[in-house]
């Protein structure tokens, strides 16, 4: 107990835990909703740029505030795949899907399939994916929680996420997506904060420009007036890496991912339906904005994180002696994040990329290298970056605060997806039309419960595929909702037999692609040789989605067009004017 | 066909320019610049940067941004024009 108060940092982490988890409580009790239309869409009244910081939170998860920085940090310019892929999905959101959407006035994704399509068999297609998408989503972010709670507060993994579980089921089953959008305007500032302190402080440190994005294309201030970006592919050259700002991949590949993820991004439904909650077209146009605005600073952040982390990194053990390593080195490694492996017996840790075969005939074997011996985890670049850099106990403390309130507000958000599909568009759309407005809403609880221990067993037991299934998730959103609500706003032809055929075969396709490469087949044939047109598991979502729209159109002019109400329908959502509030009607 | 017919059909087609001029452009600055042409583009420097390499990581997502408001802008102001804007 006196080693625990003696802890700064421990100190520092519980006082910020406890503050920021106090005020989600506090903001979910102002909250609650009281019927159905205020527990799906909030009322329908939220302010576009609230709703733009909900957006922001909802969408940036455990993996970009955690994981992204790092992997870009060991990609270089292959991580650009991220970068793109997850800010360019909000430009077709905005000028493609939200307008119109908002304009049809429905409380969901689904909602809209089945409308427009005017089928029960494409709302359930529709719903079935929301349900896949978002379960495979949330999954991941409960174990995010569990993994901060346990690295930082020194609880274990299982702890954790009960912790998070009851967290959020207090503020998602009370409060719905009125409680949801509040907490999570309160989550983005936290969130922001601590990925945007850390990031000043050390940009300053090694540039003397405190503005991240300006500062990683600057010179360095120690006096050598060489440029950052310049120091780290010459210390990466001396280590037999890449050069960090030319790619590794195909271009082929790089373009395919790209485009999957900005489509998969434009169709995931727990975006989409944030942009149900604003009162008008107008809003929702602009909304978008706000929202990429906001994830904008994050974003052009990261990517300047991983340059400072991997030259801060190299710089501090390649080469040198484990005996010699700050305190950070061995708290980390205590967490196997940092793993060092003595292979020549020379106490000193080479760290270079003994996959280079010219590399290491050339420099490693003559100079008594036997293979890379530190393996480093992603995660630990913004873990570990304050640590590295020096910086002060509450800076440490806070990348737990904002790692967590990342973590649970996309959680939340996804959440919300899970109970709506099963309250609104199974249960009163098909099961039980008739059912009460207190009736669906103490499904919707019921549901958003339920969802909440599925998340949480997962967290606590995750199936060894969850980073294999992420993929799966934006292929999936990418080859089914995104052509199917396109083709539904901008071609009025298209019809119920296009858009379920379309759906099916862009889901069966993309679905067997990435099941054939990630789950059957050994690891080595998963190489660029075998795949089709060198296009990897992660980028087939955009083959899928132009699966998809080849035939949708084929079937559509083989078979009748949709009836004039339906037409009318698609030619009422393309002007603003009239757009009431979200509706059930 | 109505004057009124007319207008929605004249409506449409000014949003569909906009949005393919300003999808060009989202389209030129991530697959262009920042995939397509990265390594003619990387023999120019911005400061410390490869110029597609900065397009890649940080202009792009900066052009995104823009996009989306001026689109706003040309929407609302079309909206006003063809008197078909919410009150």
């Amino acid at each position: 107990m006196e080693e625990l108060l003696n802890d700064n940092v421990l100190l520092w982490t519980i006082a910020l835990v406890v503050l920021t988890f106090g005020i989600y409580i506090g903001v979910a009790i102002w909250a609650r909703a009281g019927s159905t239309k205020e527990f799906y869409v909030a009322g329908g009244g939220v302010h576009p740029f609230v709703n733009g910081m909900a957006t922001a939170a909802d969408w940036m998860s455990a993996a970009s505030f955690i994981s992204m920085a790092g992997i870009i940090s060991f990609l270089g310019y292959d991580g650009s795949v991220y970068l793109m892929g997850w800010t360019g999905g909000y430009v077709l959101l905005a000028l493609l899907l939200a307008p119109y959407l908002r304009k049809f006035g429905k409380f969901t994704v689904p909602d809209f399939i089945g409308d427009r399509y005017y089928s029960d068999t494409a709302r359930t297609i529709a719903l079935v994916c929301a349900l896949v998408i978002s379960f495979t989503y949330v999954a991941g972010q409960m174990r995010g929680v569990g993994v901060v709670f346990s690295r930082f507060l020194r609880v274990n993994i299982e702890v954790g996420v009960v912790i998070g579980m009851a967290v959020v089921f207090f503020y998602a089953v009370l409060g719905g997506m009125k409680g949801i959008t509040y907490t999570q305007v309160a989550q983005y500032c936290v969130l922001i904060f601590a990925f945007m302190v850390p990031a000043f402080f050390i940009s300053f440190q090694m540039t003397g420009n405190f503005i991240p994005q300006v500062g990683f294309g600057a010179q360095l201030n120690d006096g050598s007036e060489m440029f950052l970006l310049e120091r780290l592919d010459g210390l990466l050259a001396e280590l037999g890496f890449a050069a960090y700002q030319d790619g590794v991949k195909s271009r082929v590949d790089i373009f395919f991912i790209t485009a999957a993820l900005m489509v998969g991004t434009a169709g995931l439904p727990h975006v989409i339906v944030r942009f149900f909650t604003v009162p008008r077209v107008k809003d929702a146009r602009i909304s978008g904005g706000w929202a990429l605005v906001l994830i904008a600073i994050l974003y052009t952040t990261a990517p300047a994180i991983s340059v400072f982390a991997r030259t801060n990194l190299i710089q501090t053990v390649s080469n040198k002696s484990e005996a010699d390593m700050p305190d950070w080195y061995g708290k980390w490694k205590e967490t196997k994040l940092i793993q060092f492996e003595d292979k020549n017996g020379d106490g000193l840790i080479q760290y270079y990329n003994d996959k280079n075969e010219k590399f290491v005939k050339e420099v490693a074997e003559p100079n008594g290298w036997k293979g890379n011996e530190l393996i480093v985890d992603k995660d630990i670049m913004v873990l570990a970056n304050p640590e590295i850099a020096n910086l002060p106990n509450w800076v440490i403390a806070l990348v737990a605060a904002g790692g967590l309130a990342s973590a649970l507000s996309t959680a939340a958000g996804l959440l919300l997806v899970i109970s709506t599909s099963i309250s609104h568009d199974l249960i009163k759309k098909q099961l039980k039309p008739d059912i009460s407005d207190k009736g669906e809403l103490l499904w919707a609880r019921g549901a958003a419960a339920v969802a909440i221990f599925i998340a949480g067993y997962f967290g606590i037991n995750p199936p060894g595929f969850v980073a294999e299934v992420v993929a799966f998730a934006f292929g999936l959103a990418a080859a089914s909702f995104f052509p199917a609500i396109i083709l539904g706003i901008f071609y009025k032809r298209m019809n119920t037999q296009g858009a379920v055929a379309g759906m099916i075969a862009g889901i069966l396709f993309t679905f067997g692609y990435i099941i054939y490469f990630k789950f059957i087949v050994a690891p080595e044939v998963n190489v660029p040789a075998n795949w089709l047109f060198e296009i990897s598991p992660e980028g087939i979502g955009t083959l899928g989605m132009l699966i998809n729209i080849i035939v949708s159109l084929v079937v559509c002019h083989l078979t009748p067009p949709p009836p004039q109400d339906v037409q009318d329908l698609v030619e009422s959502i393309r002007f603003p004017r009239g757009a009431g509030e979200a509706s059930d009607h | 066909m109505s004057t009124q017919e007319e207008n929605m059909k004249a409506y449409w087609k000014m949003n569909l320019l906009y949005l393919s001029v300003l999808l060009s452009i989202w389209f030129i600055v991530s697959y262009g610049c920042g995939i397509l042409f990265l390594d003619t583009l990387n023999e120019y420097t911005l400061g410390g940067f490869k110029l597609g390499f900065w397009f890649a990581q940080q202009g792009s997502i900066y052009v995104f941004v823009v996009l989306i408001f001026v689109y706003v802008y040309l929407m609302n102001k079309l909206d006003q024009k063809f008197d078909v804007d919410e009150k």
